[in-house]
């Protein structure tokens, strides 16, 4: 039997910023969940009666599945609330859609994390063994600021190198009404925001803030009888890079450079062809060494590579167009791929990208993933 | 600093780990090494990555090791540290291969990178010893 072709046909989000405006309202993860799996199912016409694929990620799958009435799916999977479970939860879906195990597959991610005072560090989703916290060291954040200290002093990256993408991601979150953050901000405003892991500031830093995310997949055959113009999964491709420590001694280059290989062969897409980049951005540096393992920047010189408006609206290859994880929103990766859908239906308004058709997501973690997606 | 917070955040002593703790009270950085293939690990683990044999001899190594990357911590996450802020950690790795978080038990103004350290032990706030890493001796003799 000939794999299907597979498509996201419906995606659901929050209204980020009115969440986070209403800072004393405490949000519970299921209510969320199930706002945005309605949202998702309405923007492609289905009901939970066509769901026969359930994965749910960051919450369980008993109580969602008994709040929104979707209760005898065929194929059922929780995935833990981590960043890197973005790629992995699309790429089990089109596995299940590929292989026909399932018809219509509901990725569904929300967090409360603001509500519930998560921190990501001192004990709190800490990537870090008992081996290092006696030292003090603590917090994905400050893993991720040793590999920058090495990366920028291995390639002369200024100061500064990071302004650039702080403010993209402002920029862009000023142009999406959903955003937590819609104020621009410059390069002085950057380099005045105090420090969280020397050499990383707080505005390198994702947002905690409360939301959900779905959407639907299914495959090519089907979605074209639906709703909306389907978006099509071209190719999907991953690597692992498994260690007890989130510091890769080079910068997840090497495992990157092998899912690119794989990803562009497989799409027959190569990254010049690429029109929006969706960059898993749980902190600035990630997007530096994203652009290089994935080919889009020259290794060592990304922080250049994004400098004069490269990657902003209206440049060469827009990037986080929707204001990323340090303006929209910290979805761990799952509101980026619904960006990536708006983009290639053409419903992103004020931040649209023209003659958008191709759209890569990729997420530079301990699991590395990628996708292409294409207007059908 | 709050001493009963600070010894929440330091690994159990363990049979398996054990001797690395010892070692540290003998002033000597041990490390778990696979009798079959010769790889060194850290921390303890119950078989070699490389070969999965599960036989394995703890061992003193060099103490020796460069400076891969460093942070200067600033946030206060561990209500242990919330008075040591800000303040600088170190990624070192072995001269045998692995790589540890420390901090430098001396602290000089300008670091660089893979510049040599050597390892030192002292007391942390409850008592128990831990290794930390000096650029001392080794900076001058370079």
């Amino acid at each position: 039997m000939a794999m299907k072709d597979v498509a996201i046909v419906g995606v659901g989000s929050s209204d980020f910023g009115r969440l986070y405006a209403n800072k004393s309202h405490p949000n519970d993860a299921y209510e969320l969940a199930a706002e945005a799996f309605k949202e998702a199912l309405d923007d492609c016409g289905a009901t939970q009666q066509d769901i026969d694929g359930l994965l749910c990620i960051n919450i369980k799958y008993g109580q969602f599945g008994e709040t929104v009435g979707l209760t005898a799916p065929g194929f059922v999977h929780d995935l833990e609330g981590t960043g890197r479970m973005s790629g992995v939860a699309l790429q089990e879906a089109y596995a299940l859609i590929r292989s026909g195990t399932a018809d219509m597959v509901a990725c569904v991610y929300a967090t409360n994390g603001r509500s519930a005072g998560l921190k990501y560090g001192g004990g709190d989703a800490d990537p870090a063994g008992a081996y290092d916290a006696m030292y003090g060291m603590t917090s994905t954040g400050a893993y991720v600021s040793m590999m920058y200290q090495r990366y920028s002093r291995l390639y002369g990256a200024p100061e500064d190198a990071l302004a650039p993408l702080a403010v993209n991601n402002r920029a862009n979150g000023a142009r999406n009404p959903i955003a937590v953050f819609q104020k621009e901000i410059d390069r002085d405003e950057y380099m005045a925001s105090r420090f969280i892991a020397e050499p990383l500031r707080k505005l390198d830093y994702c947002i905690i803030n409360d939301g959900a995310v779905a959407f639907i997949v299914t495959s090519a055959d089907r979605a074209r009888g639906m709703r909306k113009k389907p978006v099509k999964v071209a190719a999907t491709a991953g690597r692992a890079e498994l260690s007890r420590s989130y510091i890769s001694p080079d910068f997840y280059f090497s495992t990157s450079a092998a899912v690119a290989e794989d990803l562009y062969k497989k799409a027959g897409i190569g990254p010049d062809e690429i029109d929006c980049m969706q960059v898993y951005d749980n902190f600035l540096p990630t997007i530096l060494f994203t652009l290089e393992g994935f080919g889009h920047a020259p290794r060592g010189e990304s922080w250049e590579w994004v400098r004069d408006g490269r990657v902003e609206l209206g440049g060469e290859r827009p990037l986080n167009t929707s204001g990323g994880h340090t303006s929209e929103s910290y979805m761990q990766g799952f509101a980026l791929h619904v960006e990536a859908v708006r983009q290639l239906r053409g419903e992103a308004g004020d931040r649209q990208v023209e003659n958008c058709n191709t759209v890569q997501y990729m997420c530079v973690s301990p699991i590395v993933t990628s996708h292409i997606f294409t207007a059908e | 600093m709050d001493v009963a917070a600070y010894e929440k955040l330091l690994p159990d002593i363990t049979p398996r780990n054990k001797p690395f703790w010892d070692g540290c009270a003998a002033g000597e950085l041990r490390l778990q090494r696979c009798t079959d293939c010769g790889r060194h690990r850290f921390p303890d683990a119950p078989v070699c990555p490389q070969c999965l044999s599960s036989s394995a001899s703890w061992e003193a190594v060099s103490g020796t090791g460069t400076i891969w990357s460093w942070c200067t911590m600033h946030q206060r996450y561990f209500a242990a540290f919330a008075d040591e802020v800000p303040y600088r950690l170190v990624y070192v790795r072995l001269t045998e291969g692995p790589l540890v978080i420390s901090v430098l038990a001396d602290e000089p103004d300008e670091l660089r990178l893979d510049l040599p350290v050597r390892v030192v032990f002292r007391p942390s706030p409850g008592g128990r010893v831990i290794p930390q890493f000096s650029t001392g001796d080794l900076v001058t003799a370079a």
